[in-house]
């Protein structure tokens, strides 16, 4: 829980999209150590097979997320998330 | 046969139904069948009743034809119910003729107006609501009439939208008369509330068994229609608006402000005249009213420059005739004068349409001139009009409806000599204008070359009415001069007639004899100072106390410019300064409330990524402590 | 046993405090990679091999070394680090930390009333999984392998620099114009810089 926390603080924090992104890794990790705890608590697989689920998910994410900043450090040259901000009202 | 009444007002409204909703795409031919062959079906179904009335009368010489229940709440019954008696029938055999002339002619008049099919919807519209007026048989329904009118007046006046002149002028026209509305449904409610009922006839019954003669209650009520008469009918001192009226078309000038319209003021008093016949004070009030405002627009309209607002004035002054006949309790002379009246003044208000039309839409008669010898079917059926309101003797109609009146002046019980010579000098008066109008548009050099000769269409509604403006009196002449009065004697199946005083100094035909010294006096000095030696009249006109009395009756007796500072200027002024007060800040603030969070929402969507997952955590947040504390 | 646990936990709570007030970004990778590590020794701890194996292989093997090999790529240098510097002002943590205290406060609420339970009473086997896995949840696994898919065709699609013949005319339209700074997203265009090397992968600067 205090790692979740940690992950959001950092999400929030940081500008760099790198950062962002390992801090969803952190936020991920979190989820799933809540997973494998309660798991082990009630002595079923369930939050070990909950946690592949989410091994798969943070992979499938952190391809597209790279991806992304790649994209994204092509176009503005940086990787300020903020200077991405066009769709604004 | 008498069950088809209701047909009378049906036509007219169903053909105006049907061109209010589907005129702009008819042919303007079946546009014109159906105006003007409605009010021609209404007119064949007014002689059709007549007819059967008059060979067979019903008993108590009236009949009642109920058609349905308007309303039926705590005890007050209301039916929308037709009545007819010798009263109504008189005047919508009247009504009903004049009107379908009128619309004969204005099927040619207006043919080259966009509004076609606009102005007939109103026109019939009109006459619908005209009929229901006169044969209604309870107040209210009277009420619905007289309002209907009213409306119409409005729309028509205002026909020519476009220019906002006669936007005004129809306002105008409406809010005075709308003055005069609200005293007399203030005289409704008073009399439903004391008597109970709003049935014509059977207030008159009750009325009289209730209240003695000079009760308050019977007089209240006697001067708030007396009110709403003065409003309708364009009396002192409701009476600025029938001028500007003139700038509706033609046809409307002749239908509404001289035939119909205007006379719907001396119906009601004449269909409430046991009110009146309660409350004698009020009805010294109705010939009060009536002489004065003979006299007043008698001098106005010798000032004026534009034809229709000659003949305007000259209706106001008529109509005060017809209140006088009223006020002095002769009731039949009143209607007798009605009818002569729609027929003279509806053929000069044609024939003045045929004389602008030609002049190029000129209102301006000294602009006009010697058109006697370029039309001359105007020029005739003019001058024979023109004769029958000054009232040529022996000869015209207006000459005997006139001459009864005056005579009843002086001699019924409630008339005076003083109201008696101020009528003769309203004769006078009458003859000078009437002749000056004649002789400046008719006579002289001709200054404007003519454009538009008349159609047939337009010729013979001037020459019936013509005709009738000469025959029409011939159904009520004096003692010494035929001794008929078959008018009179029908309409006494339905109204009283005047009590005689004992004869004084004065016989009847003394009485004419002076009406007709009056009427050769206006007409030599109109000849004079229009003929002869023009120069009379601007040395008048020049002439410092002349000219101030000139601008004086020019401009209605000042009434214009004393009702604008009294009543329209407070009310702008009062309008004006509270246009923005808290009632308004309420709304004016809901839009700045919607402005200010239309600002804060949209600053909320900036594009930026963390700010998003701000809020994510944020609603996490506070979503998981909602189900945990609360 | 406890005395582990709360080891690697802190191991684990101060590694991911480190990593994100780091400002290089290599060194923060180094941090969350001993998180990981840690995080994966309290899954053995717990009784869960099979996960700790996961966690170490998938996670800290895979996923990390391809967070590193990006990094590398993009080749931040020096301007990176200051720029971090610029952005990460102490006053910038106030807002979050209150919030992610408020959450900690929530959770913490939570776990007080509950009663206190010991860790691991048994071992769940690797075999248990694969049959949970291949029983109830097999679903489950065949979604994860379409997902997996779908990553890997969009990365390779986000990530490529191939030009197609419609971008072609607008490469000429741009080199010719004046047009300095294109912002608009054009896939595959996106700078004066780039249309010199259509078509080549190589990034710049790279020999």
């Amino acid at each position: 829980m205090i790692l979740f926390a940690l992950g959001t603080i950092g999400l929030l924090v940081r500008r760099d999209l790198i950062f962002i992104l390992m801090s969803i890794e952190v936020m991920l990790n979190a989820a799933g150590l809540a997973f494998v705890a309660a798991g082990a608590h009630w002595g079923q697989p369930d939050g070990q097979v909950m946690l592949i689920f989410i091994l798969a998910t943070a992979a499938a994410e952190v391809s597209i997320g790279l991806a992304l900043v790649l994209r994204l450090h092509r176009q503005y040259k940086s990787l300020d998330v903020d200077a991405a901000s066009e769709m604004r009202g | 046969m008498l069950k088809l009444l209701w047909l009378m007002p049906a036509f007219p409204f169903l053909s105006s139904l049907v061109l209010i909703i589907f005129g702009p795409r008819l042919a303007k031919r079946t546009v014109a069948l159906l105006g003007v062959g409605s009010i021609v079906l209404s007119a064949v179904v007014s002689a059709a009743v007549s007819a059967a009335f008059l060979s067979s009368p019903p008993p108590g010489n009236a009949f009642t034809q109920t058609l349905w229940t308007w309303m039926d709440v705590a005890g007050f019954h209301l039916h929308i119910g037709f009545y007819l008696d010798a009263i109504s029938l008189v005047m919508t055999l009247v009504v009903t003729f004049v009107a379908s002339l009128i619309h004969w002619y204005s099927a040619e008049f207006m043919s080259e107006d966009e509004g076609y099919s606009r102005f007939f919807a109103y026109m019939n519209l009109f006459v619908a609501s005209m009929l229901t007026l006169l044969l209604a048989d309870n107040l209210v329904l009277l009420y619905l009439g007289w309002e209907g009118v009213g409306l119409c007046s409005y729309l028509l006046i205002g026909f020519w939208y476009l220019d906002p002149a006669n936007g005004a002028a129809g306002r105008k026209a409406f809010i005075v008369t709308r003055t005069g509305d609200t005293a007399m449904i203030v005289g409704l409610a008073l009399l439903a509330t004391q008597l109970g009922t709003l049935n014509i006839q059977e207030l008159m019954l009750k009325a009289s068994a209730q209240w003695s003669v000079g009760s308050p209650y019977a007089l209240a009520a006697a001067l708030l229609l007396l009110g709403g008469a003065v409003g309708k009918s364009a009396q002192l001192p409701l009476q600025t608006w029938l001028p500007d009226a003139m700038a509706g078309p033609t046809p409307t000038s002749a239908l509404l402000h001289a035939a119909t319209m205007v006379t719907a003021g001396v119906y009601l008093i004449a269909r409430t005249h046991v009110l009146f016949a309660l409350a004698p004070l009020a009805q010294h009030a109705v010939a009060i009213v009536g002489i004065a405002t003979l006299i007043l627009a008698g001098f106005s309209a010798l000032t004026q420059w534009d034809l229709k607002r000659v003949l305007a004035y000259s209706t106001i002054s008529q109509i005060g005739y017809m209140f006088l006949a009223l006020g002095v309790g002769a009731w039949s002379a009143a209607i007798f004068h009605f009818m002569t009246h729609a027929f003279f003044k509806a053929l000069l208000f044609l024939g003045a349409g045929v004389v602008i039309d030609a002049m190029n839409d000129e209102h301006n008669i000294f602009k006009m001139g010697g058109l006697r010898k370029e039309l001359p079917v105007a020029f005739w059926t003019f001058l024979i009009g023109g004769c029958s309101l000054a009232g040529l003797p022996l000869v015209t109609a207006g000459f005997y409806s006139k001459g009864l009146i005056i005579w009843a002046a002086r001699a019924s019980g409630d008339g005076s000599p003083a109201l008696w010579l101020l009528a003769i000098l309203g004769v006078l008066l009458t003859a000078m204008y009437t002749f000056r109008m004649i002789f400046v548009v008719f006579f002289g050099r001709a200054q404007m070359p003519v454009g538009k000769r008349p159609g047939y269409r337009m010729t013979i509604p001037l020459v019936v009415l013509a005709a009738l403006s000469v025959v029409g009196g011939f159904v009520n002449t004096p003692a010494a001069l035929g001794d008929i009065h078959i008018f009179t004697d029908f309409l006494h199946r339905a109204l009283p007639n005047w009590v005689e005083r004992p004869a004084g100094a004065i016989t009847e035909m003394g009485s004419e004899g002076l009406v007709t010294l009056a009427f050769l006096a206006g007409l030599g000095i109109a000849y004079l100072v229009y003929i002869r030696k023009s120069h009379y009249a601007e040395a008048l006109a020049e002439f410092s106390i002349g000219k101030a009395l000139h601008q004086f009756w020019f401009a209605d007796w000042g009434m214009d410019w004393l009702y604008d500072r009294i009543f329209v200027r407070p009310v702008v002024w009062f309008a004006h300064f509270d246009r923005t007060d808290f009632i308004d800040s309420v709304y004016a603030g809901l839009a700045r409330l919607s402005e200010l969070a239309y600002f804060a929402l949209r600053s909320t969507e900036n594009g930026k990524v963390r700010w998003y997952a701000a809020g994510i955590a944020f609603g996490a947040v506070a979503l998981v402590s909602m189900v945990l504390f609360l | 046993m406890n005395s582990v646990f709360y080891l690697s936990a802190a191991v684990a709570i101060v590694s991911t405090l480190l990593m994100i007030t780091r400002l290089n970004a290599v060194h923060a990778l180094l941090y969350l990679i001993l998180s990981l590590l840690s995080v994966a020794v309290i899954f053995y701890i717990s009784g869960a091999p099979f996960a700790a194996g996961l966690e170490l292989i998938i996670y800290a093997g895979a996923i990390m070394v391809l967070f590193i090999f990006v990094v590398m790529l993009l080749n931040l240098g020096d301007r990176a680090t200051a720029q971090e510097r610029s952005w990460l002002k102490p006053s910038m943590w106030v807002g979050p930390a209150a919030l992610a205290s408020i959450l900690a406060v929530e959770v913490a609420y939570f776990l007080l009333h509950e009663p206190a339970q010991s860790l691991a009473p048994g071992e769940i086997a690797p075999k248990a999984v694969g049959i949970a896995l291949f029983g109830p949840y097999v679903i489950g696994v065949e979604l994860a392998s379409m997902l997996l898919t779908a990553a890997l065709v969009g990365a390779y699609h986000l990530g490529s620099r191939h030009v197609e013949k419609s971008e072609l005319r607008n490469v000429h339209r741009l080199a010719n114009s004046e047009a300095h700074d294109v912002d608009f997203a054009k896939p595959g265009i996106a700078s004066r810089d780039d249309l010199v090397r259509v078509g080549n992968d190589r990034p710049a600067g790279a020999p």
